[in-house]
């Protein structure tokens, strides 16, 4: 063991503003929040529902606003960012072995895609939206 | 052998993000558009009772409200550490009762429809 071990300088609070790729990083880990808060306002959805009509639809009126579309536009980019990264590193954590080789990532990473696009439309037509 | 409870947590985060990152951005483009007062037909009370009291839409529901919980703990606890809070054990105790809770409240809601 050296006597002047080398003691690098790193911010416990502030440190993913050192590199653009650590708060790439950052970016993605913070979509945790949207997701979770989103959680929560399907969590009050369902309550309210099951608390009859006149309580779902109080719950539709204070949903309604500019603020909560603000909110839900934020979240809607994070849900976003959090499906594009998400889908992009399929190939890495689920690769298919053929033979020998792997099947080139890009064919994963499309077929998330493809799946993604799929869903999307499937629920926008089964709200009745399209 | 040491045990860990790593593979649980993990599994459940992986499954919620693969679930939100399929589902999430169009789920909160739904309900964006109620803010907008423009609400979809499904976020209406008939339709959205009716699919709620429907066995496969209850599990639908459950589904996509515990797993975007569980996903959002399990990175949540990671995120607060990377942000510089080193209290791993009381932070993995809040977040992980936090969706536990949720999971609990989901399905006695549910069960109410």
């Amino acid at each position: 063991m050296s006597r002047r071990p080398f003691v690098r300088l790193v911010s416990g609070t502030r440190w993913y503003f050192g590199h653009p790729r650590y708060l790439r990083y950052m970016s993605r880990e913070v979509t945790c929040i949207f997701i979770g808060a989103f959680a929560l306002l399907l969590l009050r959805a369902v309550e309210r529902l099951s608390a009859g009509q006149a309580a779902y639809a109080s719950f539709l009126a204070a949903i309604a606003g500019p603020w909560s579309a603000l909110g839900l536009s934020l979240v809607v980019i994070f849900a976003l960012h959090n499906a594009v990264s998400w889908f992009n590193v399929t190939p890495k954590a689920l690769p298919v072995q053929i033979g020998e080789g792997f099947l080139p990532g890009g064919f994963i990473v499309a077929a998330h895609y493809a799946a993604w696009i799929l869903v999307s439309l499937a629920v926008l037509l089964f709200a009745g939206v399209l | 052998m040491a045990k860990s409870n790593k593979p649980v947590v993990w599994s459940l985060f992986a499954a919620g993000g693969t679930l939100a990152a399929l589902l999430a951005p169009v789920l909160a483009l739904l309900f964006l558009l109620a803010a907008l007062g423009r609400a979809p037909e499904l976020l209406g009370y008939a339709r959205l009772h009716a699919f709620a009291a429907n066995p496969l839409g209850k599990l639908f529901l459950l589904t996509v409200i515990a797993l975007f919980l569980w996903h959002a703990a399990h990175r949540l606890r990671v995120a607060l550490h990377d942000f510089g809070l080193r209290r791993d054990r009381l932070v993995a105790v809040v977040v992980y009762l936090a969706a536990g809770t949720g999971t609990a409240l989901s399905l006695l809601y549910l069960a109410r429809i």
